[in-house]
Protein backbone atom coordinates (compact mmCIF):
# COMPACT_ATOMS: atom_id res chain seq x y z
CA UNK A 1 0.00 0.00 0.00
CA UNK A 2 1.55 3.29 -0.98
CA UNK A 3 1.56 6.31 1.26
CA UNK A 4 1.08 9.55 -0.62
CA UNK A 5 0.86 13.23 0.22
CA UNK A 6 -0.65 15.51 -2.41
CA UNK A 7 0.68 19.05 -1.95
CA UNK A 8 -1.17 21.85 -3.72
CA UNK A 9 0.51 25.24 -3.65
CA UNK A 10 -1.19 28.62 -3.57
CA UNK A 11 -1.10 28.80 -7.39
CA UNK A 12 -2.80 25.43 -7.71
CA UNK A 13 0.21 23.35 -8.75
CA UNK A 14 -0.09 19.83 -7.37
CA UNK A 15 2.87 17.68 -6.32
CA UNK A 16 2.24 14.05 -5.38
CA UNK A 17 5.00 12.74 -3.15
CA UNK A 18 5.33 9.17 -1.99
CA UNK A 19 6.08 9.25 1.72
CA UNK A 20 7.42 6.87 4.32
CA UNK A 21 5.19 5.90 7.23
CA UNK A 22 6.54 7.53 10.37
CA UNK A 23 7.83 10.62 8.59
CA UNK A 24 5.87 13.82 9.00
CA UNK A 25 4.11 15.70 6.23
CA UNK A 26 6.69 18.47 6.80
CA UNK A 27 9.71 16.15 6.51
CA UNK A 28 8.34 14.56 3.37
CA UNK A 29 7.94 17.99 1.77
CA UNK A 30 11.30 19.37 2.82
CA UNK A 31 13.33 16.33 1.82
CA UNK A 32 11.82 16.43 -1.64
CA UNK A 33 12.08 20.18 -2.04
CA UNK A 34 8.34 20.88 -2.14
CA UNK A 35 8.07 24.68 -2.05
CA UNK A 36 5.64 26.34 0.32
CA UNK A 37 6.89 24.62 3.47
CA UNK A 38 9.81 26.34 5.19
CA UNK A 39 10.09 24.54 8.54
CA UNK A 40 12.91 26.63 10.00
CA UNK A 41 12.90 24.75 13.29
CA UNK A 42 13.12 21.33 11.68
CA UNK A 43 9.96 20.05 13.30
CA UNK A 44 10.40 20.92 16.96
CA UNK A 45 7.21 22.97 17.07
CA UNK A 46 8.95 26.31 17.42
CA UNK A 47 8.43 28.33 14.27
CA UNK A 48 4.99 27.86 12.63
CA UNK A 49 6.48 27.95 9.12
CA UNK A 50 5.15 24.54 8.02
CA UNK A 51 1.49 25.57 8.09
CA UNK A 52 -0.85 23.62 5.77
CA UNK A 53 -4.56 23.48 5.09
CA UNK A 54 -5.83 19.91 5.19
CA UNK A 55 -8.62 18.83 2.82
CA UNK A 56 -11.70 18.47 4.96
CA UNK A 57 -12.31 14.78 4.28
CA UNK A 58 -8.74 14.00 5.41
CA UNK A 59 -8.99 15.73 8.78
CA UNK A 60 -10.40 12.72 10.58
CA UNK A 61 -7.32 10.65 9.67
CA UNK A 62 -5.09 12.98 11.66
CA UNK A 63 -4.21 13.13 15.34
CA UNK A 64 -5.96 15.89 17.32
CA UNK A 65 -4.28 19.26 17.83
CA UNK A 66 -2.21 19.52 21.02
CA UNK A 67 -2.36 22.83 22.92
CA UNK A 68 1.14 23.96 21.82
CA UNK A 69 0.35 23.41 18.15
CA UNK A 70 -2.93 25.21 18.65
CA UNK A 71 -1.16 28.27 20.08
CA UNK A 72 1.52 28.23 17.37
CA UNK A 73 -1.19 28.22 14.69
CA UNK A 74 -2.27 31.66 15.86
CA UNK A 75 1.10 32.98 14.73
CA UNK A 76 1.20 31.71 11.16
CA UNK A 77 2.02 34.16 8.37
CA UNK A 78 -1.28 33.45 6.59
CA UNK A 79 -4.19 33.39 9.05
CA UNK A 80 -5.33 29.98 10.25
CA UNK A 81 -8.55 28.38 9.10
CA UNK A 82 -10.67 25.58 10.53
CA UNK A 83 -8.57 23.05 8.60
CA UNK A 84 -5.16 24.50 9.52
CA UNK A 85 -2.41 22.26 10.93
CA UNK A 86 1.33 22.42 11.39
CA UNK A 87 2.63 19.75 9.07
CA UNK A 88 5.50 18.80 11.39
CA UNK A 89 2.89 17.33 13.73
CA UNK A 90 1.26 15.14 11.06
CA UNK A 91 2.89 11.71 10.90
CA UNK A 92 2.26 9.56 7.87
CA UNK A 93 0.66 6.19 8.46
CA UNK A 94 0.74 3.17 6.18
CA UNK A 95 -1.51 3.65 3.17
CA UNK A 96 -2.35 7.26 4.00
CA UNK A 97 -3.58 9.37 1.07
CA UNK A 98 -3.44 12.93 2.31
CA UNK A 99 -4.34 16.16 0.50
CA UNK A 100 -2.92 19.43 1.80
CA UNK A 101 -2.64 22.96 0.44
CA UNK A 102 0.26 25.24 1.30
CA UNK A 103 -0.37 28.92 2.08
CA UNK A 104 0.82 31.82 -0.06
CA UNK A 105 3.66 32.54 2.35
CA UNK A 106 5.10 31.04 5.54
CA UNK A 107 7.09 34.01 6.82
CA UNK B 1 39.10 13.27 -7.73
CA UNK B 2 38.32 16.87 -8.44
CA UNK B 3 41.96 17.76 -9.09
CA UNK B 4 41.67 16.96 -12.79
CA UNK B 5 38.39 18.80 -12.99
CA UNK B 6 39.10 21.10 -15.93
CA UNK B 7 35.84 23.05 -15.79
CA UNK B 8 35.49 25.10 -12.63
CA UNK B 9 32.22 24.97 -10.79
CA UNK B 10 30.12 28.11 -11.09
CA UNK B 11 29.93 28.49 -7.35
CA UNK B 12 31.92 26.66 -4.72
CA UNK B 13 30.22 26.72 -1.33
CA UNK B 14 32.63 25.74 1.43
CA UNK B 15 30.59 24.43 4.33
CA UNK B 16 27.61 22.10 3.87
CA UNK B 17 25.57 22.96 6.94
CA UNK B 18 22.46 25.10 7.32
CA UNK B 19 23.71 28.26 5.60
CA UNK B 20 25.55 26.47 2.78
CA UNK B 21 22.56 24.27 2.04
CA UNK B 22 20.18 27.22 2.12
CA UNK B 23 22.42 29.22 -0.20
CA UNK B 24 22.30 26.47 -2.82
CA UNK B 25 18.54 26.09 -2.45
CA UNK B 26 17.88 29.84 -2.63
CA UNK B 27 20.09 30.25 -5.70
CA UNK B 28 18.15 27.58 -7.55
CA UNK B 29 14.87 29.22 -6.51
CA UNK B 30 16.15 32.51 -7.96
CA UNK B 31 17.10 30.90 -11.25
CA UNK B 32 20.89 30.67 -10.83
CA UNK B 33 21.93 28.43 -13.69
CA UNK B 34 25.60 27.73 -13.02
CA UNK B 35 26.77 24.47 -11.55
CA UNK B 36 27.11 24.49 -7.75
CA UNK B 37 29.52 22.47 -5.63
CA UNK B 38 28.54 22.14 -1.99
CA UNK B 39 31.60 21.02 -0.10
CA UNK B 40 31.67 19.76 3.48
CA UNK B 41 34.51 18.49 5.66
CA UNK B 42 32.39 15.90 7.43
CA UNK B 43 31.71 12.44 6.06
CA UNK B 44 27.95 12.86 6.25
CA UNK B 45 25.24 14.09 3.91
CA UNK B 46 24.23 17.65 4.87
CA UNK B 47 22.18 17.49 8.06
CA UNK B 48 20.45 19.72 10.59
CA UNK B 49 22.22 20.34 13.89
CA UNK B 50 19.69 21.63 16.43
CA UNK B 51 18.25 18.23 17.33
CA UNK B 52 21.69 16.78 18.12
CA UNK B 53 21.49 18.05 21.71
CA UNK B 54 17.76 17.44 22.02
CA UNK B 55 15.39 15.08 20.20
CA UNK B 56 18.12 13.12 18.41
CA UNK B 57 20.20 12.59 21.57
CA UNK B 58 17.12 11.27 23.34
CA UNK B 59 16.35 8.91 20.47
CA UNK B 60 13.09 10.64 19.59
CA UNK B 61 14.17 11.21 15.99
CA UNK B 62 16.47 9.07 13.86
CA UNK B 63 19.47 9.93 11.70
CA UNK B 64 17.44 10.13 8.52
CA UNK B 65 15.21 12.87 9.97
CA UNK B 66 18.22 15.17 10.21
CA UNK B 67 19.09 14.97 6.49
CA UNK B 68 18.19 18.20 4.70
CA UNK B 69 17.37 16.94 1.22
CA UNK B 70 17.19 13.61 -0.58
CA UNK B 71 20.12 12.73 -2.87
CA UNK B 72 17.74 13.01 -5.85
CA UNK B 73 17.06 16.64 -4.99
CA UNK B 74 20.72 17.59 -5.38
CA UNK B 75 21.06 15.60 -8.62
CA UNK B 76 17.96 17.19 -10.09
CA UNK B 77 19.18 20.65 -9.14
CA UNK B 78 22.69 20.28 -10.57
CA UNK B 79 24.41 20.51 -7.21
CA UNK B 80 27.43 18.28 -6.57
CA UNK B 81 27.87 17.28 -2.96
CA UNK B 82 31.44 16.76 -1.83
CA UNK B 83 31.96 15.13 1.56
CA UNK B 84 35.03 14.64 3.70
CA UNK B 85 37.22 17.33 2.13
CA UNK B 86 38.82 19.93 4.34
CA UNK B 87 39.93 23.03 2.47
CA UNK B 88 43.23 24.42 3.75
CA UNK B 89 44.12 27.01 1.14
CA UNK B 90 42.33 29.29 -1.28
CA UNK B 91 44.01 31.01 -4.19
CA UNK B 92 41.72 33.69 -5.49
CA UNK B 93 41.88 36.06 -8.44
CA UNK B 94 40.59 39.64 -8.34
CA UNK B 95 37.60 38.70 -10.55
CA UNK B 96 36.29 36.32 -7.86
CA UNK B 97 37.47 33.09 -9.47
CA UNK B 98 40.13 30.84 -8.03
CA UNK B 99 41.04 27.42 -6.68
CA UNK B 100 40.41 25.86 -3.29
CA UNK B 101 42.93 23.27 -2.20
CA UNK B 102 42.01 20.51 0.22
CA UNK B 103 44.15 18.80 2.82
CA UNK B 104 43.96 15.69 0.62
CA UNK B 105 45.57 17.59 -2.25
CA UNK B 106 42.34 17.72 -4.25
CA UNK B 107 41.75 21.03 -6.00
CA UNK B 108 38.38 22.68 -6.57
CA UNK B 109 38.46 25.47 -9.16
CA UNK B 110 35.59 27.95 -8.98
CA UNK B 111 34.19 31.02 -10.68
CA UNK B 112 32.69 32.40 -7.45
CA UNK B 113 33.22 31.46 -3.82
CA UNK B 114 30.97 31.31 -0.78
CA UNK B 115 32.29 30.75 2.73
CA UNK B 116 29.69 29.10 4.95
CA UNK B 117 32.31 27.68 7.24
CA UNK B 118 30.50 28.06 10.57
CA UNK B 119 32.14 27.93 13.95
CA UNK B 120 33.83 25.35 16.13
CA UNK B 121 33.47 24.52 19.80
CA UNK B 122 35.57 26.59 22.18
CA UNK B 123 37.88 24.25 24.11
CA UNK B 124 38.38 24.27 27.83
CA UNK B 125 42.10 24.30 28.54
CA UNK B 126 42.63 22.66 31.92
CA UNK B 127 44.68 19.65 33.01
CA UNK B 128 43.15 16.49 31.67
CA UNK B 129 41.41 18.20 28.74
CA UNK B 130 42.56 15.41 26.40
CA UNK B 131 41.26 12.53 28.52
CA UNK B 132 38.87 10.06 26.92
CA UNK B 133 35.30 10.95 27.87
CA UNK B 134 35.80 14.71 27.66
CA UNK B 135 33.56 15.64 24.74
CA UNK B 136 32.06 18.57 22.86
CA UNK B 137 28.78 18.73 20.98
CA UNK B 138 28.99 20.68 17.77
CA UNK B 139 28.57 18.23 14.91
CA UNK B 140 27.19 14.80 14.10
CA UNK B 141 30.43 12.97 14.89
CA UNK B 142 30.49 14.60 18.34
CA UNK B 143 26.88 13.56 18.85
CA UNK B 144 27.48 9.98 17.66
CA UNK B 145 30.49 9.68 20.00
CA UNK B 146 28.50 11.04 22.92
CA UNK B 147 25.57 8.75 22.27
CA UNK B 148 27.86 5.72 22.02
CA UNK B 149 29.30 6.53 25.46
CA UNK B 150 26.09 7.44 27.22
CA UNK B 151 24.85 3.88 27.65
CA UNK B 152 27.64 2.93 30.06
CA UNK B 153 27.75 6.16 32.00
CA UNK B 154 25.95 6.81 35.25
CA UNK B 155 27.43 10.20 36.09
CA UNK B 156 27.82 13.06 33.63
CA UNK B 157 29.14 16.54 34.22
CA UNK B 158 28.06 19.25 31.78
CA UNK B 159 30.25 22.35 31.73
CA UNK B 160 28.54 25.49 30.53
CA UNK B 161 25.07 26.82 31.30
CA UNK B 162 24.29 28.17 27.83
CA UNK B 163 21.79 26.70 25.38
CA UNK B 164 23.84 23.65 24.41
CA UNK B 165 24.77 22.83 27.99
CA UNK B 166 21.21 23.18 29.27
CA UNK B 167 19.68 21.30 26.35
CA UNK B 168 22.14 18.43 26.63
CA UNK B 169 21.92 18.31 30.43
CA UNK B 170 18.11 18.15 30.22
CA UNK B 171 18.28 15.43 27.58
CA UNK B 172 20.80 13.36 29.55
CA UNK B 173 18.81 13.74 32.76
CA UNK B 174 15.71 12.53 30.95
CA UNK B 175 17.75 9.53 29.84
CA UNK B 176 18.25 8.61 33.51
CA UNK B 177 21.76 9.92 34.12
CA UNK B 178 23.05 11.73 37.19
CA UNK B 179 23.84 15.12 35.74
CA UNK B 180 25.69 18.00 37.36
CA UNK B 181 25.84 21.23 35.40
CA UNK B 182 28.73 23.60 36.15
CA UNK B 183 28.57 27.21 35.07
CA UNK B 184 31.49 29.56 35.47
CA UNK B 185 29.41 32.74 35.56
CA UNK B 186 26.99 34.02 38.18
CA UNK B 187 23.92 33.02 36.15
CA UNK B 188 22.70 30.78 33.35
CA UNK B 189 22.57 31.64 29.64
CA UNK B 190 24.80 34.64 30.27
CA UNK B 191 24.90 36.16 26.81
CA UNK B 192 21.56 35.31 25.31
CA UNK B 193 18.84 36.31 27.76
CA UNK B 194 18.21 38.89 30.46
CA UNK B 195 18.46 38.47 34.21
CA UNK B 196 14.79 37.64 34.79
CA UNK B 197 14.81 34.86 32.19
CA UNK B 198 18.08 33.48 33.53
CA UNK B 199 16.60 33.33 37.04
CA UNK B 200 13.45 31.68 35.73
CA UNK B 201 15.51 28.97 34.04
CA UNK B 202 17.64 28.43 37.13
CA UNK B 203 14.54 27.90 39.29
CA UNK B 204 12.78 25.82 36.67
CA UNK B 205 15.71 23.47 36.12
CA UNK B 206 16.48 23.11 39.82
CA UNK B 207 12.83 22.38 40.60
CA UNK B 208 12.99 19.68 37.92
CA UNK B 209 15.89 18.12 39.78
CA UNK B 210 18.85 19.27 37.71
CA UNK B 211 21.92 19.89 39.90
CA UNK B 212 23.29 23.29 38.83
CA UNK B 213 26.34 24.94 40.40
CA UNK B 214 27.01 28.56 39.50
CA UNK B 215 30.32 30.35 39.96
CA UNK B 216 32.12 27.07 39.28
CA UNK B 217 35.90 27.14 38.78
CA UNK B 218 37.17 23.98 37.06
CA UNK B 219 40.71 23.19 38.18
CA UNK B 220 41.23 19.88 36.36
CA UNK B 221 39.70 16.74 34.90
CA UNK B 222 40.65 13.78 37.05
CA UNK B 223 41.96 10.72 35.18
CA UNK B 224 41.35 7.06 35.84
CA UNK B 225 43.36 4.22 34.29
CA UNK B 226 41.45 2.14 31.76
CA UNK B 227 41.98 -1.48 30.69
CA UNK B 228 43.82 -0.60 27.52
CA UNK B 229 46.35 1.59 29.29
CA UNK B 230 44.72 4.82 28.09
CA UNK B 231 43.38 7.43 30.41
CA UNK B 232 39.71 8.22 30.79
CA UNK B 233 38.09 10.93 32.79
CA UNK B 234 36.68 9.92 36.17
CA UNK B 235 35.70 13.27 37.61
CA UNK B 236 35.90 17.02 37.56
CA UNK B 237 37.72 18.95 40.27
CA UNK B 238 35.80 22.14 40.93
CA UNK B 239 35.59 25.00 43.38
CA UNK B 240 32.18 26.58 43.70
CA UNK B 241 31.31 29.98 45.10
CA UNK B 242 33.28 33.17 45.54
CA UNK B 243 31.50 35.00 42.80
CA UNK B 244 27.97 34.36 43.99
CA UNK B 245 24.84 35.25 42.11
CA UNK B 246 24.66 38.49 44.06
CA UNK B 247 28.29 39.41 43.55
CA UNK B 248 28.40 41.29 40.30
CA UNK B 249 32.16 41.14 39.88
CA UNK B 250 32.57 37.41 39.49
CA UNK B 251 35.74 37.70 37.50
CA UNK B 252 38.84 35.55 37.63
CA UNK B 253 40.60 35.41 40.93
CA UNK B 254 37.62 36.36 43.07
CA UNK B 255 36.85 32.75 43.84
CA UNK B 256 39.18 32.67 46.82
CA UNK B 257 36.22 32.76 49.20
CA UNK B 258 34.67 29.70 47.59
CA UNK B 259 34.16 26.27 49.05
CA UNK B 260 37.01 23.80 49.13
CA UNK B 261 37.75 21.95 45.91
CA UNK B 262 35.49 18.97 45.31
CA UNK B 263 35.74 16.15 42.78
CA UNK B 264 32.43 15.43 41.07
CA UNK B 265 32.42 11.92 39.59
CA UNK B 266 31.87 11.70 35.85
CA UNK B 267 32.47 9.09 33.19
CA UNK B 268 31.53 11.73 30.63
CA UNK B 269 32.30 15.44 30.73
CA UNK B 270 30.43 17.41 28.10
CA UNK B 271 31.83 20.89 27.52
CA UNK B 272 29.59 23.54 25.96
CA UNK B 273 31.23 26.92 26.51
CA UNK B 274 30.53 28.64 23.22
CA UNK B 275 32.02 28.66 19.77
CA UNK B 276 34.76 30.37 17.78
CA UNK B 277 34.01 31.41 14.18
CA UNK B 278 36.12 29.67 11.56
CA UNK B 279 38.00 32.56 10.01
CA UNK B 280 41.31 30.93 9.03
CA UNK B 281 40.51 30.63 5.32
CA UNK B 282 39.30 34.21 5.19
CA UNK B 283 42.44 35.41 6.94
CA UNK B 284 44.61 33.44 4.56
CA UNK B 285 42.75 35.10 1.67
CA UNK B 286 43.42 38.53 3.17
CA UNK B 287 39.75 39.27 3.92
CA UNK B 288 38.84 41.58 6.79
CA UNK B 289 38.16 39.55 9.94
CA UNK B 290 36.89 40.79 13.29
CA UNK B 291 34.98 38.28 15.41
CA UNK B 292 33.96 36.60 12.17
CA UNK B 293 34.38 37.38 8.50
CA UNK B 294 33.42 41.02 8.05
CA UNK B 295 30.63 41.39 5.47
CA UNK B 296 28.39 44.22 4.29
CA UNK B 297 24.59 44.15 4.33
CA UNK B 298 24.66 42.10 1.10
CA UNK B 299 26.81 39.33 2.68
CA UNK B 300 29.84 40.43 0.62
CA UNK B 301 33.27 40.14 2.22
CA UNK B 302 35.90 42.89 1.97
CA UNK B 303 37.16 41.71 -1.45
CA UNK B 304 33.75 42.55 -2.92
CA UNK B 305 33.24 39.15 -4.55
CA UNK B 306 33.33 36.43 -1.89
CA UNK B 307 30.17 35.95 0.15
CA UNK B 308 30.30 34.80 3.77
CA UNK B 309 27.14 33.58 5.46
CA UNK B 310 25.83 32.42 8.81
CA UNK B 311 27.69 31.76 12.06
CA UNK B 312 31.06 32.71 10.53
CA UNK B 313 29.98 36.18 9.37
CA UNK B 314 30.17 39.49 11.24
CA UNK B 315 27.52 41.68 9.66
CA UNK B 316 25.58 44.90 10.14
CA UNK B 317 22.76 44.39 12.66
CA UNK B 318 19.82 43.35 10.44
CA UNK B 319 17.09 44.59 12.79
CA UNK B 320 15.33 47.59 11.22
CA UNK B 321 15.97 50.71 13.25
CA UNK B 322 19.05 49.37 15.03
CA UNK B 323 21.86 51.85 15.73
CA UNK B 324 23.80 52.80 12.61
CA UNK B 325 27.10 50.99 12.28
CA UNK B 326 26.26 48.35 14.87
CA UNK B 327 27.70 44.98 13.87
CA UNK B 328 26.83 41.54 15.10
CA UNK B 329 27.55 37.86 14.63
CA UNK B 330 24.52 35.63 15.07
CA UNK B 331 24.55 31.90 15.77
CA UNK B 332 21.13 30.65 14.78
CA UNK B 333 19.22 28.65 12.21
CA UNK B 334 17.06 31.64 11.38
CA UNK B 335 20.11 33.77 10.61
CA UNK B 336 21.73 31.04 8.55
CA UNK B 337 18.59 30.90 6.40
CA UNK B 338 17.87 34.61 6.07
CA UNK B 339 21.49 35.56 5.56
CA UNK B 340 21.86 32.89 2.89
CA UNK B 341 18.88 34.35 1.01
CA UNK B 342 20.55 37.76 0.93
CA UNK B 343 23.83 36.20 -0.22
CA UNK B 344 21.93 34.41 -2.99
CA UNK B 345 20.61 37.75 -4.25
CA UNK B 346 24.17 39.13 -4.14
CA UNK B 347 25.48 36.27 -6.25
CA UNK B 348 22.67 36.94 -8.74
CA UNK B 349 23.85 40.55 -9.00
CA UNK B 350 20.94 41.93 -7.01
CA UNK B 351 21.42 44.12 -3.97
CA UNK B 352 18.91 43.26 -1.26
CA UNK B 353 19.84 44.55 2.19
CA UNK B 354 19.62 42.00 4.96
CA UNK B 355 16.78 43.21 7.17
CA UNK B 356 14.99 40.86 9.50
CA UNK B 357 13.86 39.99 12.97
CA UNK B 358 16.27 37.40 14.37
CA UNK B 359 14.72 34.63 16.38
CA UNK B 360 16.02 31.69 18.38
CA UNK B 361 14.67 28.65 20.12
CA UNK B 362 15.87 26.23 22.73
CA UNK B 363 14.01 23.20 24.09
CA UNK B 364 15.08 22.11 27.58
CA UNK B 365 13.07 19.41 29.35
CA UNK B 366 9.47 20.68 29.04
CA UNK B 367 10.66 24.29 28.72
CA UNK B 368 10.28 25.76 25.26
CA UNK B 369 12.21 29.03 25.01
CA UNK B 370 11.52 31.23 22.01
CA UNK B 371 13.34 34.53 21.61
CA UNK B 372 12.21 37.20 19.16
CA UNK B 373 14.47 40.13 18.31
CA UNK B 374 17.74 41.16 19.98
CA UNK B 375 17.62 42.50 23.53
CA UNK B 376 21.02 44.21 23.58
CA UNK B 377 20.83 47.83 24.62
CA UNK B 378 17.48 47.51 26.43
CA UNK B 379 16.59 50.06 29.13
CA UNK B 380 13.27 48.61 30.37
CA UNK B 381 11.76 45.17 30.82
CA UNK B 382 8.24 43.95 31.52
CA UNK B 383 7.65 40.44 32.85
CA UNK B 384 4.50 38.49 31.99
CA UNK B 385 4.07 35.47 34.16
CA UNK B 386 1.29 32.89 34.44
CA UNK B 387 2.51 30.27 36.90
CA UNK B 388 -0.72 28.33 36.77
CA UNK B 389 -0.23 27.60 33.09
CA UNK B 390 3.56 27.57 33.27
CA UNK B 391 4.03 30.53 30.95
CA UNK B 392 6.69 33.19 31.32
CA UNK B 393 7.74 36.05 29.06
CA UNK B 394 10.02 39.05 29.34
CA UNK B 395 9.59 41.96 26.94
CA UNK B 396 12.55 44.27 26.32
CA UNK B 397 12.30 47.97 25.46
CA UNK B 398 14.75 50.60 24.30
CA UNK B 399 13.65 54.21 24.49
CA UNK B 400 10.02 53.20 24.80
CA UNK B 401 10.00 50.83 21.83
CA UNK B 402 9.83 47.07 22.04
CA UNK B 403 12.99 45.42 20.72
CA UNK B 404 12.79 41.79 21.87
CA UNK B 405 11.12 39.15 24.02
CA UNK B 406 12.14 35.92 25.76
CA UNK B 407 9.13 33.59 25.91
CA UNK B 408 8.95 30.31 27.80
CA UNK B 409 6.08 27.97 26.88
CA UNK B 410 4.32 31.06 25.56
CA UNK B 411 4.15 30.82 21.76
CA UNK B 412 1.36 33.37 21.56
CA UNK B 413 3.55 35.99 23.23
CA UNK B 414 6.46 35.04 21.00
CA UNK B 415 4.39 35.30 17.84
CA UNK B 416 2.83 38.60 18.94
CA UNK B 417 6.22 40.22 19.55
CA UNK B 418 7.83 38.74 16.44
CA UNK B 419 4.95 39.98 14.29
CA UNK B 420 4.92 43.41 15.95
CA UNK B 421 8.66 43.81 15.31
CA UNK B 422 8.29 42.73 11.70
CA UNK B 423 5.50 45.27 11.16
CA UNK B 424 7.46 47.99 13.01
CA UNK B 425 4.69 48.16 15.61
CA UNK B 426 5.15 48.87 19.31
CA UNK B 427 3.61 47.16 22.34
CA UNK B 428 3.75 50.24 24.56
CA UNK B 429 4.76 50.02 28.20
CA UNK B 430 5.77 53.63 28.77
CA UNK B 431 3.09 54.41 31.37
CA UNK B 432 2.26 52.48 34.52
CA UNK B 433 -1.10 51.59 33.02
CA UNK B 434 0.35 50.38 29.75
CA UNK B 435 3.04 48.37 31.52
CA UNK B 436 0.40 46.75 33.72
CA UNK B 437 -1.57 45.68 30.66
CA UNK B 438 1.55 44.18 29.07
CA UNK B 439 2.33 42.35 32.32
CA UNK B 440 -1.18 40.89 32.60
CA UNK B 441 -1.15 37.35 31.19
CA UNK B 442 -4.92 37.50 30.74
CA UNK B 443 -4.45 40.22 28.09
CA UNK B 444 -3.39 38.97 24.66
CA UNK B 445 -0.26 40.84 23.60
CA UNK B 446 -1.45 40.90 20.01
CA UNK B 447 -4.28 43.23 21.02
CA UNK B 448 -1.79 45.74 22.48
CA UNK B 449 0.31 46.17 19.34
CA UNK B 450 -0.02 49.60 17.74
Amino acid sequence: MTTTVHYTDAEGTVRDIEGRPGDSVMETAVRNGVPGIVAECGGSLSCATCHVFVRDDCLSELPPIEPMEDEMLYGTAVDREENSRLSCQLKLTEGMDLYVTTPETQV
Amino acid sequence: MASDNAAPTGLLIIGASQSGVQLAISLRALGFEEHITLLGEENHRPYQRPALSKEWLQGEVGNESLIFRSAEYWDEHNVTLVKDQRITEIRKNPDGSGVAVAESGAEFPFKRLALTVGARARKLAVDGADLAGVVYLRNADDALALKAMVGDATDIVVIGGGFIGLEAASSLKKMGKNVVLLEHGPRLVGRAVGEATAEYFLDAHRSRGLDIRLGARISRFVPAATHDGGKAVSGVEVTVGGGTAAGGAAGEGTGAEGTAAEVIPAQIVLVGIGVIPNTELAEQMGLAVDNGIVVDSHALASDGTTVAVGDCANMPNPVPGSPAGERIRLESVNNAIEHAKVAAYSLMGRREDYAGIPWFWSNQADLKLQIAGLSMGFDQTVVRRDDERGKFSVLYYRKGRIIAADCVNAPLDFMAVKNALAKRQNIPADTAEAAAAVADPAVQLKTLAV
